[in-house]
């Protein structure tokens, strides 16, 4: 009868919300225990779940920035004449799929030894056993093995070494670490699904006489469905506090570690921030979803509205 | 208000519950429905409600269609109808004012609304004293008195009352007859499934008798016509 006034139907959309919240959270109290159980299994699944995520993401960037930075170093025989090191520098230029070729001397490698080994090495100057190099890099990562072969078929080579096998062994490792955690995960999603669902049920039978009656005097389907959905969304949520102050913790912890041992390194953690926000939103997501999921298998069986 | 045409059930375990029933019952009728256990009384009873639907047959509730209608649009039904059962279905944990005012609240209805039915109500089946009561504390025809008041709070067209005074003595029976009359005499349709006997032989209404999923006999001001 007061439908045609929107504030008032606003007002009372509130207060019904108050009212949903309100008896979902005394239901958590009431199951005490089953709420325990579950809120547990949410915070081991969300854990593992967060730190998962941690790891992989981390070992894609270390693969990407190593894969970008694949280089074909060329060993030029010591028996090559300037003329024929220049000729050798056209060709491989002159490759197809070849992005770049700097040339460095014997001379400048030895002086980058020193440089990051110290200056034992300088004794060397006297008789440098290092070989001219061409450092020639590909347009594209997956083309480094053809441009290395077809380079190690010029004359005037000593040898081509590139990270032949290091980097489809991380691969390797990466897509069958991947796979194992995500079945890991998911059997475990399953489990702490299966647990709030069991306790969505205990609440439901609690009130069975309640919602009977809510469906007898007109209440909506929404109505009786919500608090459920509710509590379910509150067992995710408590679920996932503890994951994501133990990963931001964590990450914490291990970037002010790494991150200085590693300056200078070709490849790079990722940096706390945004990263740890975004494994956090996504372990509280994934909670709030388990969490409605959980209570919707639930309703779908117990309570047919 | 009510119209069947027809209307067949079966269950799914293969019971045929109603064979082809057709009746109409106007609004503001007082009707009892009469028969042995298991002719489909309940049945008969739970369509007005849709807790069940036809299987064949068409079936009209003020003006709604029972077997079209849509599940989201059965609690809209649902605010037109008040249904009374044998065994009250009070709750527990909230005392009489709660178990009254649950009805409005879960339909959203305002605060202010609320509390001017729930006490009008509550005066009207005599119990407004004892509103802050708790159902164990009440005998049983207190409970029958708050479930029924609970059915009118919304003040619905039908009410349907499934045995109400199976779990009453004669006496506080014919105070809930009474109670069923003045809800009755405001224009609200009550259709009453019944075993008493003497409620149906003394206070005449028209009876509809269901054996064998029909209707064996209806008549208006007729007797109860069985033995038990």
């Amino acid at each position: 009868m007061y439908a045609t006034q929107p504030e008032v139907i606003t007002a009372m959309k509130i207060r019904t919300f108050g009212r949903h919240i309100k008896e979902s959270l005394k239901s958590l109290g009431r199951n005490g225990w089953m709420t325990f159980a579950s809120v547990s299994a949410v915070t081991v699944t969300l854990l593992l779940v967060g730190v998962f995520v941690m790891i992989m993401m981390n070992l894609n960037k270390v693969a990407d920035d190593l894969e970008n930075d694949v280089e074909i170093k060329v060993f030029v025989s010591l028996d090559a004449e300037e003329e024929d090191v220049a000729e050798l520098e056209e060709e491989i230029s002159g490759l197809e799929g070849v992005e770049s070729a700097d040339f460095s001397t014997k001379e400048e490698e030895l002086t980058d030894l020193v440089l990051d080994f110290g200056e034992e090495l300088s004794l060397f100057e006297q008789s440098n056993p290092l070989f001219d190099v061409f450092y020639v890099k590909a347009t594209e990562p997956q083309q480094t093995e053809t441009v290395a072969n077809e380079i190690a078929a010029f004359e005037y080579i000593e040898d081509v070494e590139y990270g032949e096998g290091k980097i489809e062994k991380l691969f390797n490792f990466l897509n069958a670490g991947r796979n194992v955690g995500l079945i890991l995960i998911l059997a475990l999603l399953f489990t702490a699904m299966f647990l709030i669902s069991n306790t969505i049920r205990i609440t439901i039978v609690a009130r069975r006489t309640e919602i009977e009656i809510m469906k007898l005097v007109g209440a909506t389907n929404w109505f009786v469905r919500v608090p459920f959905i509710l509590e379910g969304m509150w067992l995710g949520i408590l679920g996932s506090i503890i994951p994501i102050g133990l990963v931001v913790l964590l990450y914490q912890k291990i970037t002010e570690f790494v991150q200085p041992r590693l300056s200078g390194e070709l490849f790079q953690l990722l940096e706390f921030s945004p990263f740890i926000y975004q494994v956090s939103a996504l372990i509280l997501a994934m909670g709030v979803f388990i969490g409605i999921w959980g209570s919707f298998m639930s309703i779908r069986k117990f309570l047919r509205v | 208000m009510i119209q069947m045409k027809n209307v067949y059930k079966k269950y799914p375990n293969g019971i045929v519950a109603l064979n082809g029933l057709n009746v109409e019952i106007a609004q503001g009728e007082f009707v009892y429905i009469v028969g042995p256990s298991g002719a489909g009384k309940s049945t008969f009873i739970k369509m007005m409600y849709r807790e069940e639907r036809p299987s064949s047959g068409q079936m009209l509730v003020d003006g709604k269609d029972i077997a079209k209608l849509k599940n989201r649009k059965v609690p809209f039904l649902r605010r037109d109808i008040g249904v009374v059962f044998q065994d009250f279905k009070l709750l527990p944990r909230l005392n009489v004012y709660e178990n009254v005012a649950f009805a409005l609240e879960v339909i959203e209805e305002k605060p202010q609304i609320i509390k001017e039915r729930v006490m009008e109500v509550l005066d009207m089946v005599g119990l407004k004293h004892k509103a802050k009561m708790f159902p164990r504390e009440l005998s049983g025809g207190e409970q029958q008195r708050v479930s029924i008041a609970r059915s009118i709070v919304n003040t619905p067209k039908v009410m349907i009352a499934d045995e109400p005074t199976g779990n009453l003595d004669p006496d506080t029976s014919w105070d809930i007859m009474n109670l069923f009359e003045q809800i009755n005499s405001t224009g609200t349709t009550i259709i009453m499934a019944t075993h008493n006997r003497e409620i149906v032989n003394k206070l005449r209404h028209r009876v509809i008798a269901i054996e064998g999923g029909l209707i064996v006999r209806d008549a208006a001001g007729g007797d109860y016509g069985y033995e038990d």
